[in-house]
């Protein structure tokens, strides 16, 4: 039984040292990842390159997504907003919704499941094939010259993307709201325009996509750079990657949100 | 006299784990232009010697000189500069996949020099000439066999005509002519550049054909040297089983295990 007892202590204190050993690896690959960035901006095509591939790559989804999710507002908004003979205020229920939080939020888990997971398996297939190890022997530090570049690319492109992602559904909206069902098209848009204010929901919108871009890039290269070079740890590596990065967005969504939107 | 041994290694241990030693008081010496082959069966610590000797671990205890300068005494700035004079072929080439075979044997000149691209085209197709794959310089990795790829890496590794080429295990997995292609392209690209080679290897024929000097390893330890004919003629009966591929013999064919009849459970049956 004290067997027992000891044992699940010594298990606990294992997982826990485990977890802060990677946590403390995290933070030292992200302090160097900044630090050796100087590579990709002296060479900003290497950034364009993964612009192409995180960014670019990933506006289909996030364009396709951003419709639906603002059609789907537009009807639920009308049907409860016409309860309370308020409907002219749909455009604004569909901005601010997406504007403040349905915009960066599901911007940021389509982000993570599409280019976070491909970021991380082809870095974690770099180093099974010994890729990395290569370019090491070569001279060339792969944090300089692969992992740099990927993270500042995934670090543009996350705001952009979710800026995309809120107008396309603001135009989801509008096609639901105004042209489907018939509400007054001035009264939409007029309405969005004063209730929306640029400082408190753009701009707090943006910071939200920033700090998720900063937050999914980093734990989808990092998940790949500590990957065991197997098939089977790659494959864990990039499910890991969407399981925590989508965490770390919902989390990271209500610490600032709570801090943005203190009932003002 | 030091100065024509390239590489020398003196009472080299390493270890992840104390307990068990992967490499044991090691000492080589590596003389300059030769192709020099470390040899022995899996396990037995001839990958972690080149890793000292790139570089990338740093020895325990003892010494691993490279051109004179003691690998383990430089920071990371020196390091890179030491291994920009060096070059490795992989056991699978480890090409980058995501560009083509003329993008990865320009890869080191574009990183490492201002070279302009016409003149480093002209490098890249010397290179690929050198290892008779210049028409394939707009194919992909994946567009390659494996032999092909072991080629295109091997022009890679020589982008820099480096002062020491070092070989991972380069015969694994290839078929005769490719194998005879890469056998032959390492004695005259070491010969042609006036490089040293080192050739870990477990490939007995294509090793002691193609070598001027081995080493052969096991657990750690350097337990007999020679030329290729001296291996040959080697009566250490570990060497001897290595060379003539035997079955059983000091490493033996079974994994450690119980009696067989134990785990057979006959004694329970008749007792």
């Amino acid at each position: 039984m004290a067997e027992r007892a000891v044992f699940s202590v010594r298990k606990l204190g294992h997982t826990t040292s485990d977890i802060v050993i990677r946590l403390g690896y995290a933070v030292r690959f992200i302090v160097l990842t900044l630090m050796h960035s100087g590579t990709s901006f002296r060479r900003f095509g290497l950034i364009i390159r993964e612009l192409y591939y995180t960014g670019v790559q990933s506006l289909i989804i996030i364009l396709v997504s951003g419709l639906f999710v603002g059609m789907v507002l537009g009807l639920q908004g009308y049907e409860t907003l016409q309860t309370y003979g308020s409907e002219s205020a749909l455009g604004v229920l569909v901005a601010l919704s997406l504007v403040r939080e349905l915009g960066p939020v599901v911007a940021g888990l389509l982000f993570a499941s599409r280019a976070g997971s491909a970021i991380t398996a082809e870095i974690g297939l770099m180093k099974a094939t010994e890729q990395l190890s290569a370019m090491e022997m070569m001279a060339v530090d792969p944090i300089a010259r692969v992992v740099a570049p990927r993270f500042w690319a995934g670090f543009i492109s996350m705001p952009l993307l979710a800026a995309m992602f809120s107008a396309m559904g603001i135009f989801g909206g509008y096609l639901v709201g105004v042209v489907l069902i018939g509400v007054d098209e001035g009264s939409f848009w007029s309405q969005m325009q004063n209730a929306v204010d640029f400082r408190e929901d753009i701009v707090n919108g943006v910071i939200k996509s920033v700090v998720f871009g900063f937050a999914v890039t980093w734990i989808a290269l990092f998940q790949g750079y500590d990957a065991p070079p197997t098939a089977e740890g790659v494959s864990g590596a990039t499910t890991r990657t969407v399981v925590t990065s989508s965490l770390a967005i919902l989390g990271l969504d209500f610490l600032l949100t709570s801090f943005m939107f203190r009932g003002v | 006299m030091a100065a024509d041994n390239l590489i020398e290694i003196k009472d080299v241990d390493y270890w992840y784990d104390k307990r068990r030693a992967i490499l044991s008081g090691i000492d080589m010496v590596i003389p300059r232009g030769k192709v020099v082959a470390i040899m022995g069966i899996s396990g037995s610590g001839k990958t972690t010697l080149l890793r000292l000797i790139g570089g990338v671990m740093k020895a325990r205890k003892g010494e691993v000189r490279v051109d004179g300068q003691l690998v383990s005494d430089l920071d990371t700035a020196g390091i890179y500069k030491l291994r920009s004079r060096m070059g490795m072929l992989f056991q699978f080439g480890a090409l980058f996949t995501d560009m083509t075979v003329f993008d990865n044997v320009a890869f080191q000149m574009r990183e490492h020099t201002n070279l302009p691209e016409r003149m480093i085209r002209d490098l890249v197709y010397l290179k690929l000439n050198a290892v008779g794959l210049r028409g394939a310089h707009r194919l992909m990795p994946s567009e390659l066999s494996g032999g092909m790829a072991r080629r295109v890496a091997l022009a890679r590794a020589i982008a820099l005509d480096p002062m020491l080429m070092l070989y991972d295990e380069p015969f694994t997995g290839l078929d005769p002519i490719s194998l005879g292609v890469i056998r032959n392209l390492i004695r005259s690209l070491n010969d042609a550049l006036g490089a040293t080679s080192i050739v870990v290897t477990h490939d007995v024929q294509e090793a002691l054909e193609l070598v001027d000097y081995v080493y052969y390893m096991s657990d750690g330890k350097v337990v007999a040297h020679g030329t290729p004919q001296e291996m040959l003629a080697n009566d250490e009966p570990l060497v001897h089983q290595f060379v003539y591929g035997e079955a059983d013999g000091p490493v033996p064919f079974q994994y450690p295990s119980r009696n067989y009849g134990e785990d057979l459970k006959l004694g329970a049956r008749h007792g």
